[in-house]
Formats: structure tokens, C-alpha cells, sequence
């Protein structure tokens, strides 16, 4: 086989998100069509313009032991937990190396990333730097906050060698450590690679920031109906926390252990907006030439593509642009493609959201069936796409792909494509 | 008020439960910190912080080095104590 074009197929899945602490139940209360907002009841939270947020389902405070909590931000919690589901997931019993030989170490890669790092482990240090003095900020405070401690603790955990990496762009980040870690098992330089995307950042900083660029929805009063992609009344994001992660590993190294495969990962198509640092191109013009990148650089067809699993953050603008990119590259191949915006459910999980998101991807191809779009009740008219509402809407027989979009703030665009094997 | 040897045991227990999860009764004399306790050099740093807090010494950086058991934080503790 050539060893620079090698097939990636996914066989392994974990999450944990404002939807459940694991990928079975946030995939369940995904198809149900089922809210992770809620109001943030915290004194914190009390003099904020946005007092809603879709926290985690499953609080890693309640799962995982003190000494493990004490040295991991938020972030790294969540990507470990998911991790080990993942990894259970694909078969994996131990970590590599004492695993009877499963896979080796020195050919397993970990890329897990996040959009703003340990914000929570930063802030709260420097609360205890002023309010309790020098001597009492925590010597894990650097290991915690640097953003590839996330990439750095899967490392550690499963025993990869083969590279552990966490590439930053805001919200893109989640999709392009997936895009990465695909290109570390087709070009050869590992067989395996748990990837995917973590945040935690409710805190109130962030909310305020975020907040104050106007881009988060201030419908404090009804939180489950707060995040609503493609809706006439969407006024901004969600911010969600948490996790999701993928296995991926080359066909060759699934099929000798006899892997359960959920659906291969073609590749990746890429490109930066150079427009404004934080609004969307509002033609599309840079998502546009992300989805033709991949078109150019993977087998896809367009035929092929019967689901977009969108970046959809809920924004007035990006959501429009986001369509208008993928009509002008699919054309009239845009007529059977069922648009699915998940963060509706789940927030947006800024570094994050490329990992669940692919997750869900995955689960979509593999289930065939596209989760819903809640809480459009009025569907913008500029949105020329058929977006699924209400209820799950279940994907044609035969072959077919579906595509995960995810665009950050800096114009980073990412898509990334998925077909059944 | 100084602190007792068994109060100092004691406590460090408690101190090496908190931060590293082994039970406050395996926390005695004979063992090292890093080898038998699971506290590694940076977590070494939150139980000398805690204990200096807990019984009223310091704990210089160039002393923490020399800590290797919890006998010899017992005896640096009760030699510094006010």
C-alpha cells in the first residue's frame, strides 16, 4: 500500500457533553431533539448580560478522583474521560504496550484540541496569587493551562509516541486536530490517533468577552430555546463545554485486529478567510473554497454527500454564509443534503465542537440518520438548504458521505468528510 | 502551640490523602514520598505549602530536596516549629 495515501477509518467513539456524560447518551437526547442550555443559577453569574450556558451533562467532579482533579484543568478532564470511552470503545483494553500487543506505542498518536486552554485554571490562579499570595498558586498551574495539556494527559494515558499535538484556531480547533491526526495515518507516521476537541470555558471572563463582541444569544429567560441556527429570531451563540474524540487508524491496522469500523475519514479541505478577525466572510467565499479543497484533495463526489453536519453556531451572519459556500460549490447536489446544526442541542463548544461534531458525524453515517435542528420555529428564507427540523430524519441506503464544518474566529475554515465503508 | 510527632503523622496523612489519594494510614514514617506515596516533585510543593500552613513552619525551597520520607518531614517539621 502507498504509504503517503493510506485509508483512515474511525473505530472508536467517546464524548462527554451538555447532552450526557457519554457518546450513547448525548448521541439518544441528539436524535430526540433534546436542549443542554440551562441557566447558570451561580452568585457569579448573577450580574452577567448572558446568564445561560449548556454546562456538562456529567460533572467530571463527580467522576473522577480528587488527586487526578486537582491536577487537570477542566478541559483535560473532559478529554480524558472521553478518551478512555474511545478507547474502550475501539476495542482497546489497556493502554498501548500492555495491551498484548493491540497497537504499538511508538505508532499511536494523540491530537486533542482546545480553542482557549486552561482559562479556568488560569483565572483562578490569579484569584489565589492576589487573594492568598504567591506561595499559594498551584505548581500544576503551568502543566494545566498550556493548551496541549489536553493532547499532552491522552498521551500519557493511552501511551502514544508516535506524536501528541494540538493544533489552535478558536472554534475550528476540535476539526482540524481531527484533520491532523488523519494526515498522521495516511502519510504513514502512525497507525492510530485518538483525536477530537475539548473546552471548558463557562467562567465569568470568557462570558463577558464573548458577551461583549455581541456575539452570544441574551435570551436569558427560555435557555433551551436560546441557541437556534438558521431561526429569523437567532441573536448569537451558546457557549457549551466538554468533549468529543475519535479513534482513527489506518484501514490496514483496523482490519488485522478485526476493528468494528463505523465509516472512513476521506480528508480534510482547509482555508483561512483572510477577511476580519472575528466576522465571517459574508459571501462564504472562504468556506466555499474549504469544501472545493476537499473536493479537489479526496475522492468525495458530490452525489455522494447526503448530510452537512454544519457549523451553524447561531450567529445572524455565519449561519447565512455558511450556506450560501455550500450551495455555490455543491450546486443543484445541495438539493439532497439533509443540514443538521447539533449545537442548537448541544451550545457551542467553541475548541470542542469539532470533536463532538464528529462524533456525531460519524454516528450519522453510520446510523443513517441525521439528528434534528431545534428551535426553528421561523426558518430564515435566506437559507437555501433542507435543513432537518422537528424530528431525526433517516439517511438513504447505499453509498453516503456527509461533511463537518467547523470555522473559528481568525477565518479558519475546516471541513472534513466521512463515507461509509 | 507545637505540634506532637504523632499530630505531625497525623496530619500529613490527611495533607498526602488530599493531594495524592492514598489512604492517611499508609502515610507513615518509612515511606517515600515519591517511590511509595505517588507525590511527584510538583505535587511535592502542594503538601510542603499545606504543612507549612497546617503547623506554622517554612519549608525553604533548598530544604524541600531533602525531604525524601515522611520521617524526614516529621523531623524537619518538629526541629522548626515555633
Amino acid at each position: 500500500m502507498n504509504a503517503t495515501n493510506r485509508t483512515v477509518v474511525v473505530t472508536g467513539v467517546g464524548a462527554t457533553t451538555p447532552l450526557g456524560g457519554d457518546i450513547a447518551t448525548t448521541w439518544q437526547a441528539m436524535v430526540s431533539g433534546t436542549s443542554g442550555v440551562r441557566e447558570l443559577t451561580q452568585d457569579w453569574a448573577a450580574g452577567l448580560p448572558v446568564r445561560i450556558a449548556a454546562t456538562a451533562a456529567v460533572d467530571p467532579d463527580d467522576v473522577l478522583p480528587r488527586p487526578v482533579l486537582r491536577k487537570l484543568d477542566r478541559s483535560a478532564q473532559f478529554a480524558l474521560l472521553a478518551t478512555r470511552e474511545a478507547w474502550a470503545d475501539a476495542g482497546f483494553t489497556a493502554p498501548a504496550g500492555e495491551d498484548g500487543g493491540l497497537v504499538d506505542p511508538a505508532r499511536l498518536g494523540a491530537v486533542i484540541a482546545s480553542g482557549i486552554g486552561g482559562v479556568t485554571t488560569l483565572l483562578d490562579q490569579y484569584d489565589n496569587l492576589l487573594q492568598k499570595g504567591p506561595r499559594r498558586v498551584s505548581p500544576h498551574t503551568v502543566p494545566m493551562l498550556m493548551p496541549n495539556s489536553p493532547a499532552a494527559n491522552v498521551s500519557l494515558e493511552i501511551g502514544a509516541q508516535a506524536g501528541a499535538h494540538a493544533p489552535v484556531s478558536a472554534c475550528a480547533s476540535g476539526a482540524e486536530a481531527v484533520g491532523y491526526a488523519t494526515e498522521m495515518i495516511r502519510t504513514g507516521r502512525a497507525d492510530v490517533v485518538v483525536a477530537g476537541g475539548t473546552e471548558a470555558a463557562v467562567h465569568p471572563l470568557p462570558i463577558a468577552a464573548f458577551s461583549n463582541m455581541m456575539a452570544m444569544s441574551k435570551n436569558n429567560d427560555d435557555p433551551e430555546r436560546a441557541s437556534r441556527p438558521y431561526d429569523m429570531a437567532r441573536d448569537g451563540f451558546v457557549l457549551g463545554e466538554g468533549c468529543g474524540v475519535v479513534v482513527l487508524e489506518s484501514a490496514e491496522h483496523a482490519a488485522r485486529r478485526g476493528a468494528r469500523v463505523y465509516c472512513e475519514l476521506l480528508g480534510q479541505g482547509l482555508s483561512a478567510d483572510s477577511h476580519h478577525i472575528a466576522q465571517p466572510e459574508p459571501t462564504g467565499r472562504g468556506v466555499a473554497a474549504a469544501v472545493q479543497n476537499l473536493l479537489d484533495t479526496t475522492d468525495l463526489k458530490p452525489a455522494q454527500v447526503v448530510h452537512v453536519n454544519a457549523h451553524a453556531t447561531s450567529t445572524p451572519q455565519g449561519d447565512v454564509a455558511e450556506i450560501k459556500a455550500l450551495r455555490k460549490v455543491l450546486g443543484e447536489e445541495m438539493d439532497h443534503v439533509a443540514v443538521s446544526a447539533t449545537k442548537s442541542m448541544t451550545g457551542h463548544l467553541l475548541g470542542g465542537a469539532g470533536g463532538v461534531e464528529t462524533a456525531a458525524t460519524v454516528l450519522a453515517v453510520y446510523h443513517r440518520l441525521a439528528p434534528p435542528t431545534i428551535n426553528v420555529e421561523k426558518l430564515d428564507p435566506e437559507v437555501d438548504a433542507d435543513v432537518v427540523r422537528g424530528e431525526a430524519r433517516a439517511l438513504p441506503s447505499g453509498t453516503i458521505a456527509a461533511l463537518n464544518n467547523s470555522f473559528g474566529f481568525g477565518g479558519h475554515n475546516v471541513v472534513l468528510a466521512f463515507r461509509t465503508v | 502551640m507545637a505540634s506532637t510527632k504523632e499530630d505531625i503523622i497525623a496530619g500529613l496523612g490527611e495533607i498526602v490523602n488530599e493531594i495524592a489519594g492514598i489512604p492517611a494510614e499508609d502515610v507513615t514514617e518509612e515511606k517515600s514520598f515519591t517511590d511509595d506515596l505517588d507525590v511527584d516533585s510538583l505535587s511535592m510543593v502542594e503538601v510542603v505549602v499545606a504543612a507549612e500552613e497546617r503547623f506554622e513552619v517554612k519549608i525553604p525551597d533548598d530544604d524541600v530536596k531533602k525531604l525524601k520520607t515522611v520521617g524526614d518531614a516529621v523531623s524537619y517539621i518538629l526541629d522548626h516549629q515555633d
